[in-house]
């Protein structure tokens, strides 16, 4: 089974969204998608650290496969996101003090966001080649900041409502992401 | 171990008793979301993931608790992080060892309990803290607590969903099944249902708590 880069995208960013389908880094999705001024950076972060780890990931792979060493790909993954992470941190502090500052605590929390281990463990279990592993990661992270920007704007709305006292917080928000859930149901079969 | 020793019973009951009702990671805390939703299409799904779970984080908080001394304060996250993404392999080559199907069920959320943000809270909150008898107790309540929220979806979902409770027919043929119970809006709204659940239950018991207390002063 081969797909086109273009499939690959397609499904990652629509058909098979990562939040809203695969239940992947939901925490910062209910966590973060209070505000939109928030939301946005946090969807180009996340991006960003998921590419890094997918390049990361593909090269680590291939050399883990060459001394045989599989089953210390978890634990060499999980290592290297947490790199990753450091180093987009420390980029950030130096050339962006604003944007390091506007992230905050979130920064180092994408280390444990499950959709970036996600694209590192999902490109490795459908052994996807070099291209396809780099736009699976730009559609996983595209899919996810679409999510989080669609959630912080329908909440951004829902506050001016009237909602009953009980329904309010976390209940409320899996309700919405319930029905943005099943909206894009209707993109499934688009990438082929 | 002295202090395990010297508490009474009821302490470690109550200890247990956290993670199972209070705290409960699912419903209370909120925590560790992701695989809860991803594999509860079916009751024997989420126990299996909710053993899987109990597996990582009873023994996770045994190691930590045991080590806690000899870990430096600067890397302990690193370590932590280490120390589970161990136990997960050692449970990812065990559960595809016992049973494929069930392997190919879960897929790769069994490798995403590494990320189980409950899991590691545990680690930092609770288990780098007490003592390995503490811990252990503390984690097999939590452990219980999770599986038990994992249950409730799975079962909700797959009654709903399928017509049927651990594979077995619950409606007789005339069912029509609510196919979208199994399929990922389902997660979401069976979620919200039960969270909904908490915390209405949660408001009716502080109401009479209230009352109970204006009872006892004008007495």
């Amino acid at each position: 089974m081969h797909e086109s880069a273009a499939q690959v995208f397609i499904n990652a960013f629509l058909a098979n969204n990562f939040v809203l389908a695969m239940f992947l880094g939901l925490c910062p999705f209910i966590g973060v998608s209070g505000k939109l001024e928030t939301a946005a950076p946090m969807g180009a972060a996340t991006t960003f650290v998921m590419l890094v780890a997918s390049l990361c990931a593909y090269g680590l792979n291939l050399l883990l496969a060459y001394f045989n060493l599989e089953f210390l790909r978890l634990i060499a993954y999980i290592v290297i996101i947490a790199s990753a992470v450091q180093l987009v941190e420390m980029v950030l502090k130096k050339y962006s003090p604003g944007l390091f500052r506007a992230l905050g605590i979130y920064l180092p929390l994408i280390t444990t966001n499950c959709a970036v281990l996600g694209v590192a463990l999902f490109q490795t279990a459908r052994e996807y080649d070099f291209v396809q592993s780099v736009t699976f990661a730009v559609g996983a992270g595209a899919g996810f900041t679409l999510a989080i920007i669609l959630m912080a704007s329908v909440r951004e709305r829902l506050q001016l409502s009237d909602v009953p006292s009980v329904a309010q917080g976390a209940a409320l928000s899996f309700m919405l992401a319930g029905i943005l859930s099943l909206a894009f149901m209707g993109f499934a079969g688009l990438g082929g | 171990m002295s202090i395990v020793m010297s508490a009474t019973t009821t302490d470690r009951w109550d200890e247990f008793m956290e993670g199972v009702w209070r705290q409960n990671p699912l419903f209370v805390m909120v925590l560790g979301l992701c695989p809860a939703l991803a594999v509860t299409v079916s009751a024997i799904n989420a126990l299996s993931m909710g053993l899987a779970t109990a597996f990582v984080l009873t023994c996770s908080a045994l190691l930590v608790s045991l080590l806690r001394r000899m870990i430096p304060k600067e890397v302990r996250i690193a370590t932590y992080i280490v120390i589970i993404a161990t136990f997960v392999t050692v449970v990812d080559y065990l559960i595809q060892a016992i049973s494929l199907a069930l392997y190919d069920a879960l897929g790769a959320f069994i490798q995403l309990i590494v990320v189980n943000c409950m899991i590691l809270g545990r680690a930092e909150a609770h288990a780098s803290k007490n003592p390995p008898g503490i811990a252990v107790i503390n984690a097999l309540g939590m452990s219980a607590g999770f599986a038990i929220g994992l249950f409730a979806l799975g079962a909700v979902r797959e009654i709903l969903g399928a017509g049927t409770l651990f594979g077995i027919s619950l409606f007789g043929s005339g069912f029509q099944p609510w196919v979208v119970m199994v399929l990922p809006p389902g997660g979401f709204f069976v979620l919200g249902m039960w969270l909904l659940v908490f915390a209405a239950w949660g408001r009716w018991r502080q109401r009479r708590q209230a009352r109970q207390a204006e009872a006892t002063r004008h007495a």
